[in-house]
Formats: C-alpha cells, structure tokens, sequence
C-alpha cells in the first residue's frame, strides 16, 4: 500500500486510553484546550473556520457544516438551540455510538464550541435509547463538565452560558430525520416537517435550529485547534478531513477505521485483514442500507461524497457492510425491507403503503413462488416511492431493491426458476467455521 | 394524596386557566397530583424531568421512561399523570407511547433480551440465535416467560455491527454471540447472578435501565471497559505502524487522490444522473446531515 494510504486516528485518538471516557484522561491529553481557544474568538470567527476546513456532514448527506451554521439569523430575538442527533440506527451505521463509549467528553466539548458559535444557550443530545451504558458515559460526562466550569454559566470566564440536556429515544429510527427527531425531542410522535420552513429558521418549538450529527460535532475541537487548513490537508479536494468508516460482516477485521476521506474499500479491507478467509467479496454498502448496493467492481471507488455518487450510489453514513459468496441478496434485501415497512412512520402514502407491498412480493420471491413479474412490480414500486415520500426514509427503502435487481436479477430468477432459495443462511454465519470444523473432529 | 409537591415549578401552579373550560379546584388539584392508580412517590422525579426542559412537552419521552420503570410498563395510570402533569389529553399521550417500540403496554420480564436480526446480524447469525431463544424458552417475539424473568424480543441495527450477532439484554451489549452463548446467557440471567455485558456495567433490571434513561444515573457509568477489540481495530493498527494524522504545523500531507478514471467514469454509469437527481432531491427534503434517512 501506498504511503497516502494511512490512518489518522484524531476523534478515535484517545480511545485506548485509561478511563478514556473521564474528564481527567481527556483533559491529560489536552481535551477542552480547543474550547478555551475558541472562547477568545468572535462567533463568527469559529463559523468561518469551521467553513473554511469544508467540514461536511457525517450523518449521511455531506451537507457543509458551517454553512449550516451560518444559515443561523444572527441578532434576532428567538433563542438558538443545537441539537446533537445521536440516534444512530441506520443498519450497518456503528461509529457515533463507541465514538461517545469511549470519549463523550469530545462531543461535548464540540457542543460547546458549535452552540457558541451559533449563540445558542441550550443545546441537546438527542440519543437513542436503545444503548444504556451510553447514555451513562453521556451523563457523567456531561456533569464533569458541568463541576469543571465547561458548561453552565460564564464558561471559562468568558461570560457565554450553555445548558446541555441529554435526551434519550425512545426507539424510532425515523427519528435519525432531523425534523422528525425535532418532533420527538418536542414530546410528540416522531415524523416528518414538511420544509420550509428549515430548521435554521423554525427548528426545535419554532426557533432557528442546527442539528447535526454526533461525527460532524465530534470533528469541531480538532478543527478549531488545529485550524482549518490541518483539517484540508486531509481527504480529496471537495471531500477534505478524516472520518470514521465502519467495517462489518464477512471481514477478518470488521470495526473502526479513521482515515483520511477517499480511502477504497481495497485499501480498508487490506488493512482489514481481508474479506473472511476462503471466502470472496459479494456486495456491500458504502453507507449503510439507504445507500445502493455495490460489488467488487467498485472495490476501488475513492469512498467520498462524489465519487460513491458517480458510482451510482452514497457515501451516506461510511458504514461498509460487507457479505461475501455464502449470502443470499434476496434474504438480505427482503430483511432490510422489513426494517423499513416496520420504521415508516405512517405520515405520508407512498412510504406507508408501498413498503407494505415491497415486502409482501419480496416475501414471495424469497420463499420460490414469486415470477418474473413480481421484478416488475417491485421497480414500478419502487419508482412510485423514490423521490414521492415525504422524507429520505421511502427513498432509501428502494436503495437496495433497485441495486439488487441490477446487479444480482440472475439470483432472484434462481429463486423463481428453483422455487426456493438456493443458499443454506448457516454457511454465511459468524460460526459457521467452528462448527463445520466441530463436526469434522 | 392531596399534598403539594415541592418540587413543582411555579409556571405549573399558574396554569390552572386552562381553555377546557373545567376550572374547579378538584380538577386543577389533580393535574398537580397526578392519577390515583399511578404512585405518589414518583410524582416528585416526573416534575423534575419536566424543570430540565424550555417547554414541558418535551419531557414526555423520558416522562414515559420514568412510568415503565415505576409500573412495570406504560399503564393507563401513568399515561393519565403524564397527561395532567404536561396538560395535555391522555390521547396524546398514548399517541406517543404507542408509537415507540421502547414503550411497552404489557408487563416486561426483569430481562429484556433483544436479539438483532437486522440485515447483517441476521446473516451473521441473529436468526439463528433468536429461534434457539425463542425454542428454549418456550415463547415468541415480544413475550415473557412465564416465572417473568425474560421477555424476549428481535430488535433492529442497534449500532454495533462490527460485533455481529450481537444480543442486548436491557440495553447493553453482548457481542459476537452464537446460538450456544446466548442460551447460556439466558440462564445465567434467570439463576439471578451477576451477568456483564462485553461492553457495559453489570445488568441491571429492566426497571432500573427505564430509569436511567429517564436521566436518573445509577453511578455505573465507570463500569465497563471504554472500547471492545473491533472499536479499536484501526486504533491498533495506526499504534503499530506508527501512522499518526498529519502534524498541525503543516507537515506531511494526507491527501488522497481520486482516481482520474472516476471523474471520466461518472457520466459513464447507466443511471447515474438519475441518482444524482434524486440524491439531490432527497437532500432537499430531508434538509442536510439527516443520516440519510
């Protein structure tokens, strides 16, 4: 491998450290020093950095962080809220969760830092419920910094005062959709806001608003003291910074990844160890199951916003699942459909109905008595839902329906033609080997 | 019954000109008190879940939280006390419990043993996992066995995939398990001994993780370790190899190159600018960083 072909542990630096999660450790290591300095600057002064390092959005769609910020009115009189999604549920997606495991104080002192510079006075962390001992670390961190004088009034000496209020979900992934999320975090149901009005400008109880992901807030500290041009000198030209990619499945070394933006998955599985021993590479997501499938013609598509685009799919969450030979796409993509009919919040027809149909003919084609015009009907479907639900969640239900049947419609004919599934789903487990290995001795 | 609770906030005191129209002392009393089929003693912690908030609705969630872990699940008491507490309809209130899976209408075991069969747990082993459960227990999805020790249910992505399949009981991890490891999970936590997750703090009941999500900390967070192997994977590999994110003063660059042949190759995949249409559509809808969603 090359010697571009390095990682750069920043957000994932301090992880193996002793009591990695406590203010003590993080503060050893210089952590909140990046809040002091942005303490001295004017708001807008951090906005621009944060601007000028081309930061984009690591939640899925690549947004530019500081231009989000910017969009914030300035010298209006409605309070500013920052709102931290940590509802990470999109499946394949694993980094946000072990990034605040092992060192929440590094999101929180990005909150700070973000809430600051958009003038907001009260932030929350909106988490998902579902992973206790998270919501723990959160907690304890968050109350350190408020004993160490990092939250509360007068930070630092500064005069700027920010309350931070950690929100646990309630199990929605719906509520990943920021407006969605807003409406959670609101007390009620969680779905949809049709738009405009933008967050920005009528957010959370109708006041400007930035949601962003935990990755996005975790990037800031690095970025404000290191500065801008560091956080460039990483990744490609329009896609600068490291990130956090997820490793997961058929991998000798499935787990966390941080690199500079464009990285292959070539060079991720090499540093991985490699697709499972014996084993070949079938398909994968760049981005988790909203993202198109992909196979090993794409093993060396640059892994950033444009280049997965231009190769027919998103870079969206970085959350590359990985399945090799022993996997039936059909059992896979009926399951992530499932996923999707059961997450649909209702709201709007398309999403709602036409999920309920994508499983029902899916069901049929897995189990041999599907036809070949159940394909037919699965992309009419799919074609009424993309781009005509009200939100992402119905578009990325089609992902990876559309993509299978492009890539793999000589399997789903198997199926037709065999009248069942061909594949035996104990051959592609996680002990799978063992036990194989088991019943030879 | 009956006695005021110190710890309720004034703005709620002043809120008793609500426009239903019942003004009667009985009845602005009640919202205060909450229902009677749901206990007094919670009452104090309810109000102060509602003070952390700008507008009290936004205490709900962990409001509902804070009910399963007093009653056991959402009863029709407590979603009547919310429901007073926010000024609010009980409907309201029991649109939103409804609505999420975390919120249960029926009693829960002691253990809540979610098995993930998402996409990749389930190839990896979730299915077979969660019929080995479901057989030794004798119960289906979402049911309790009958010495009310374990509800068993099959959860979604729960964000460790790099640990497939992975096993939550009350919302702690149990990574990489197999049909065996789970069985003897189970009976482990139904003999009553201390069970540790492989990333977390010993279990704890059920009714103890709805408080802690409810924002009441039980002091276990030092417990655990901070990261399991696959966390660390890319960390150990950068120790190894001495590989280190770019110094702030400028030296060595980490900039990897796009391979020329993408930029030519984009107009080159069938479909591609209809994806690239409706990727951007989609970023309209959903406003920016929504995690594609």
């Amino acid at each position: 491998m090359t010697h571009d072909v390095t990682l750069t542990p920043v957000m994932s630096d301090n992880w193996d450290a002793d009591r990695s999660w406590t203010l003590r450790t993080y503060e050893s290591r210089g952590g909140y020093s990046a809040l002091r300095k942005a303490l001295t600057m004017a708001p807008d002064d951090v906005i621009t950095v944060v601007k000028d390092s081309g930061l984009r959005g690591r939640g899925g769609a690549g947004f530019p962080t500081g231009m989000k910020w910017g969009f914030i009115p300035q010298g209006d009189d409605k309070p500013h809220y920052l709102v931290v999604n940590a509802d990470e549920a999109e499946p394949g997606t694993c980094k946000d969760i072990p990034l605040m495991l092992a060192s929440p104080h590094t999101l929180i002192e990005g909150v700070i830092i973000s809430s600051y510079a958009i003038r907001a006075s009260v932030a929350f962390i909106y988490i998902r419920g579902e992973v206790l001992h998270v919501v723990r670390r959160l907690q304890q961190a968050v109350s350190e910094a408020y004993r160490a004088g990092h939250l509360g009034a007068d930070i630092g000496g500064s005069g700027y005062a920010l309350d931070l209020v950690v929100h646990a979900g309630a199990g929605a992934y719906i509520c990943g959709e920021e407006t969605a999320l807003l409406d959670s975090l609101e007390g009620r149901r969680g779905q949809p806001r049709l738009r405009p009005p933008f967050p920005a400008v009528a957010g959370l109880y109708a006041c400007p608003t930035v949601i962003n992901n935990v990755e996005s807030i975790a990037s800031v500290p690095s970025i404000v003291a290191n500065g801008s041009d560091w956080f460039g000198s990483m990744g490609t030209e329009k896609s600068k910074g490291m990130t956090l990619y997820s490793l997961s499945g058929h991998v000798e070394g499935p787990g966390q990844y941080e690199a500079p933006l464009g990285i292959t998955l070539r060079q991720l599985l090499d540093l991985a160890g490699g697709v499972r021993a014996g084993h070949e590479l079938k398909f994968w997501t760049p981005g988790g199951s909203s993202t198109p499938l992909l196979t090993a013609e794409h093993l060396d598509v640059p892994l950033d916003y444009e280049a997965v685009a231009g190769a027919g799919s998103m870079l969206g969450t970085k959350a590359l699942q990985i399945f090799d030979e022993t996997t039936c796409v059909v059992r896979a993509v009926l399951r992530w459909t499932e996923f999707y009919k059961h997450e649909s919040c209702g709201k709007c027809t398309p999403c709602r109905e036409g999920t309920w149909w994508l499983v029902q003919t899916l069901q049929r084609l897995e189990d041999g008595s599907g036809t070949e015009t159940d394909l037919d009907v699965l992309v009419d479907l799919c074609d009424n839902i993309l781009g005509r639900s009200f939100c992402a969640l119905g578009d990325g239900a089609t992902s990876p329906i559309t993509s299978s049947i492009e890539y793999f419609r000589d399997e789903y004919l198997t199926h037709i033609n065999d009248g069942g599934c061909p594949f035996d789903p104990q051959a592609a487990t996680l002990f799978a080997a063992s036990q194989h290995a088991g019943a030879r001795a | 019954m009956g006695q005021k609770d110190p710890l309720t906030p004034v703005s709620n005191v002043s809120t008793s000109d609500n426009e239903g129209g019942d003004t009667s002392i009985a009845a602005t009393t009640s919202r205060l008190i909450g229902d009677p089929a749901f206990p007094t003693e919670a009452l104090p912690e309810l109000h102060a879940i509602i003070a952390r908030y700008p507008h009290p609705r936004s205490a709900l969630l962990p409001m509902l939280h804070l009910v399963q872990s007093v009653a056991g699940h959402v009863t029709p008491g407590g979603i009547e006390t919310c429901a007073r507490l926010l000024e609010i309809t009980a409907a309201e209130v029991s649109a939103v419990a409804t609505f999420y899976t975390m919120y249960k209408r029926r009693p829960v075991g002691d253990y809540h043993v979610g098995v993930c069969t998402n996409t990749l747990c389930a190839v990896m082993g979730g299915d077979a996992i969660f019929d080995r459960l479901k057989d030794h227990l004798d119960v289906g999805n979402d049911e309790t066995t009958e010495d009310g020790a374990i509800t068993l249910e099959h959860v979604e992505c729960n964000a460790a995939c790099d640990y497939a399949p992975v096993v939550m009981v009350n919302w702690e991890f149990f990574d990489n398990q197999t049909p065996e490891s789970a069985v003897q999970l189970v009976d482990d936590l139904r003999d009553g001994g201390e069970v540790h997750p492989t990333r977390g703090a010993r279990v704890v009941t059920w009714r103890n993780a709805e408080r802690v999500l409810a924002g009441f900390p039980d002091g276990r967070a030092d417990e655990g370790p901070a990261a399991g192997p696959a966390t660390l994977a890319g960390l150990r590999l950068a120790r190894q190899h001495g590989w280190t994110a770019p110094s702030p003063d400028g030296n060595g660059s980490h900039r990897t190159h796009s391979d020329p042949r993408q930029v030519s190759d984009q107009s080159a995949y069938p479909g591609g600018d209809d994806v690239e249409v409706a990727k951007s559509g989609a970023d309209t809808r959903t406003g920016e960083g929504s995690d594609a969603r």
